[in-house]
């Protein structure tokens, strides 16, 4: 069964016709064309396909789009701003080699957003605690606390 | 200089702003979903299916069963092509399998319009099957009244191999006496790679021919493999690559393609994906083999090593995959990481069971037959009442080592530098001294390993890369080659190697990450640690005859005789003053459009590489056991490696990090559990337990750098080796905080504080901390 929804993703508004199964990862994805949101396991273990929804982090392979209404989504396509410039936490993923194969990459910077809105700073091991949800099988999580301690570290590497 | 820059990855931008495009996020609009039928029984032999219900669900387009595919057997694994038939992958299964061999065996195919109906089509679809008993063990597989897994393997071993160095006799140098006899019993488990992208692709018909598009490391060998599946010409297929996460080995095997490309075939060429779920992943695919290692040594006093015995026994579950060639490379690391003064004798058997399929993990044997090897090391090292890194020193592979069977050489030699510059790390002389006499409830250890790693394939099997530069009307070049960046990094390094022999600005290098076997120069692809290596070589020697086209090309313009000309900063500038003498895009431009002489200078080279060369390296772990408890805190964790030169050290150490947490897991937890059915029970990412950013600590690297002379480069294996030592490190350091020798992994708490009630240290009955 198909359901009207209107949500504001990335700044704009839709209104869309959804499955009332359908999974916000889903809508995002194939209906949006958001491919940014990556799909690990589809059951809101691996914490690639996390997106922001008014503000908080959620796995939306997990969060019914219907749950969404009147809600505001953000995913990493959304950071993009005109002149195609990257938000501070991108840039130190590129800077502190905190990408390999990119895949778990998008949630954790949608993490990192969810971070940046609180505007606290924080230890490495509350870093640790905060990105838990998001499973890495490439870097072994060093640089990405790297990237992450070097935007909300209280003592930042230098 | 490029070489040794901590250039910054050429696809960062693409994959944190999200545009990278994967296998999945390139689905056509129309296209189809394929679910697999799998098995509920581990062995035995599918009598019938019955598709009626199942063709009723709204949405479903075909179902294909086990007895409607072609009656072709096919290999798997990723390995290049023999030539030699008796050198040749084992063909063992078909597109679907009538025989059931695993749980969750391929035994029929749903095409629908979407996932859900797939889904729930797949489970209407009633199977009767003759049911044997599922054989789990290594052991049970070998004994005499066992079924027989595959018809062409008698007594379900799959292969076998032996050899001897020395002179001499094990039994009778034992015999003889004086020597201290040290025995036991090593054992691995299955695990699992956990890439973070499922295996997925999608295949469909344009113009007669089939294009399969997937996530794999090796996409010249699916165009190949799928070849032989569905026995059609090669030069009918098309293999296109996206951006991959994560492979690990496990996408060296050609999985799903060949069903995938064969399913288009069925539905007129309309475009059919296959997506794993993330239990199918776990449970389906590969796993890193489980082996036992029966293992006997023989020391003199002053802790010589005198003589060993090596018995190893690979289980390779339902398929062959990559089959013995792992279980050999572990017995490799036996001999070659220490020489005896006496003798080794070696066997090992590869055996079939109905566990989950053995295939290419990160390491491929190493990480099991290293921690055969160095828990047992450390065990004579015991025996001997000397210190593990001291024995280790005195017993180790030496400069110079060259493998009396294979002929692969240490070129260059840093291994002994490793060992020394772990021990300053770590304060291993204060720290093996203060923690050695511990009594409570909370002890710490330090402990080490060490390890060697033959860089390529050469000469077990073929090794060959090809490059191609292109330039273009600006003077910028476009790099194509057929090795896969598969998230390690390669795309950026092999920029780096491209600019570092043309002189082109590694900005003005555009590589291309898709590969597309239309398009794409051959290359096996991605796996052993061999494409900086190997393929470096290709972009070296096509780089050369790129930059020797450009200088023709200048030459003929400027009336300078090539020879005294040099390309630096994207200039053809004077070898002698570097003097500008032409910048490359006008040089490009006038190569285009001229009206006296057009040419599109473009370059192609294929490197037959007949080189190969340890790499080596050392972890040093400090931890601390909670012992009522069973849990294991690392305090301290540094690897240093002899990889040769670095082509870009930042990258290099992200490398490491990843290899580290991969061994920390192998070592703490990790371990797919298969029931007494063969069915695997935590084939998910909640109950399968990889680490977690809270499970791992932070991670050192350093490097011994070393150039070696036979790396196009001077460099050589980094990819792999990060992952082998940790395992055994950690065991040893629990062996130096507790005084127990662990022989089998994973050291989880149930299996610490169950052995540690057994020995005393947990109290039962009056026994505390002892």
């Amino acid at each position: 069964m198909l359901k009207i929804i209107h949500m504001n993703v990335n700044g704009k508004e839709v209104e869309l016709a959804v499955d009332i199964r359908e999974s916000l990862a889903d809508t995002l994805r194939d209906r949006l064309g958001l491919t940014s949101v990556k799909k690990g396991c589809g059951v809101g273990e691996c914490g690639a396909c996390t997106v922001l929804v008014d503000g908080t982090s959620v796995d939306s392979c997990i969060y019914l789009t219907v749950w969404a209404e009147g809600k505001r989504v953000l995913t990493v396509e959304g950071l993009r701003s005109g002149d195609g410039g990257l938000t501070p936490i991108q840039q130190a993923f590129i800077d502190e080699a905190a990408v390999q194969c990119g895949f778990c990459t998008p949630g954790l910077i949608m993490t990192a957003v969810e971070l940046s809105g609180t505007g606290k700073t924080y230890t490495r091991d509350e870093l640790r605690r905060l990105i838990s949800g998001h499973l890495c099988r490439c870097t072994g999580y060093e640089n990405i606390l790297n990237a992450f301690e070097k935007i909300f570290g209280k003592n930042p590497k230098t | 200089m490029e070489i040794g820059k901590n250039r910054r990855r050429v696809d960062a931008w693409a994959k944190v702003t999200g545009t990278a495009k994967y296998t999945a996020d390139l689905y056509p609009a129309n296209c189809l979903t394929a679910k697999v039928i799998r098995s509920t029984i581990a062995n035995g032999r599918v009598v019938s299916m019955d598709v009626r219900e199942a063709l009723k669900v709204p949405g479903v387009v075909k179902i294909v069963t086990c007895f409607d595919v072609p009656d072709i057997q096919f290999p798997t694994p990723g390995h290049p092509w023999s030539v030699e038939k008796s050198h040749q992958d084992i063909a063992d299964r078909k597109l679907l399998n009538e025989r059931v061999r695993v749980y969750g065996d391929d035994i029929g195919a749903v095409i629908a319009e979407d996932e859900l109906a797939a889904e729930k089509a797949a489970r209407l679809v009633r199977v009767t099957y003759e049911t044997y008993e599922p054989l789990l063990s290594v052991e049970a597989a070998m004994a005499p009244e066992a079924s027989r897994i595959h018809e062409e393997k008698p007594g379900n071993i799959v292969a076998s191999s032996g050899f001897k160095i020395g002179e001499g006799d094990f039994d009778r140098l034992k015999e003889d006496g004086g020597l201290i006899y040290v025995s036991g019993t090593y054992t691995t488990q299955s695990v699992q790679h956990c890439h973070l992208e499922v295996p997925v692709s999608f295949a469909y018909m344009e113009a007669g021919r089939i294009v399969v598009v997937t996530s794999t490391q090796i996409p010249h060998i699916v165009r190949r493999v799928i070849s032989q599946a569905l026995g059609m010409d090669m030069g009918k297929i098309r293999v296109i690559k996206p951006y991959v996460g994560g492979g690990f080995g496990n996408k060296q095997d050609v999985l799903y393609e060949p069903l995938n490309a064969f399913l288009a075939t069925l539905v007129g060429g309309r475009p059919v994906k296959i997506e794993l779920s993330r239990e199918e992943t776990l449970g389906c695919t590969r796993v890193r083999h489980a082996i036992t290692f029966k293992l006997e040594g023989l020391a003199d006093k002053e802790g010589n090593l005198i003589a060993r015995r090596f018995t190893g026994y690979s289980n390779q579950g339902g398929y062959a995959s990559h089959a013995h060639a792992i279980m050999a490379n572990a017995a490799n690391i036996f001999k070659q990481l220490y020489q005896d003064k006496g003798v080794l004798e070696s066997k090992s058997y590869t055996v079939y069971t109905n566990i989950p399929t053995g295939g290419a993990m990160r390491g491929y044997g190493i990480p099991q037959g290293d921690f055969g090897t160095e828990a047992f090391i450390e065990d004579m090292a015991w025996a001997v009442g000397m210190d593990p890194l001291e024995f280790r020193l005195k017993n180790c592979m030496k400069a110079g080592y060259k493998d009396p069977h294979l002929g692969i050489a240490c070129y260059s030699y840093g291994l002994k530098d490793c060992m020394e510059k772990g021990r300053a790390y770590i304060h291993w002389d204060e720290k093996r001294e203060a923690y050695a006499h511990q009594t409570g409830p909370v002890r710490r250890g330090v402990g080490m390993a060490i390890f060697c790693y033959k860089t390529g394939v050469h000469p077990i099997s073929l090794e060959t890369a090809s490059c191609r530069m292109i330039l273009n009307q600006d003077g910028s070049m476009q790099l194509q080659m057929g090795a896969a960046e598969i998230g390690q990094g390669a795309d950026t390094v092999f920029t780096q190697m491209a600019a570092e022999s043309t002189g082109i600005s590694a900005e003005k290098i555009h590589i291309q990450t898709f590969q597309d076997t239309d398009v794409s120069p051959f290359d096996t692809g991605a796996y052993a640690s061999r494409q900086t290596y190997v393929s470096g070589k290709a972009i070296r020697k096509t780089g050369l005859l790129f930059k020797s086209k450009i200088l023709a090309y200048a030459s003929e313009k400027l009336h300078i005789p090539g020879d005294g000309m040099d390309i630096r900063d994207d200039a053809v500038v004077d070898k002698e003053s570097g003097d500008i003498l032409l910048t490359l895009g006008a040089l490009a431009e006038e190569a285009f459009y001229s009206l006296d002489h057009s040419v599109h200078i473009t370059a192609e080279a294929t490197s037959h590489c007949k080189d190969n060369t340890f790499a080596t390296g050392a972890c040093f772990v400090e931890l601390e056991v909670d012992i009522p408890v069973g849990k294991i805190k690392i305090r301290d964790i540094i690897n240093v490696h002899d990889s040769g030169r670095l082509i870009n050290p930042k990258l290099a150490e992200a490398q490491v990090h990843g290899g580290m947490s991969m061994g920390l897991g192998y070592a703490l937890g990790e371990k797919l559990i298969i029931d007494d059915q063969g069915r695997p029970r935590n084939a998910d990412l909640l109950d399968y337990k990889m680490p977690t950013a809270m499970d791992t600590p932070d991670l050192h690297a350093a490097f011994v750098e070393i150039a070696d002379e036979t790396g196009p480069y001077g460099n050589k294996a980094l990819g792999e080796p990060p992952a082998i030592p940790v395992a055994p490190a950690v065991r040893n350091a629990l062996l130096h905080a507790t005084g127990i020798h662990f022989n089998a992994l994973p050291l989880d708490p149930q299996t610490l504080v169950e052995r540690f009630m057994k020995e005393g240290l947990i109290e039962t009955e009056g026994t505390a901390y002892v």
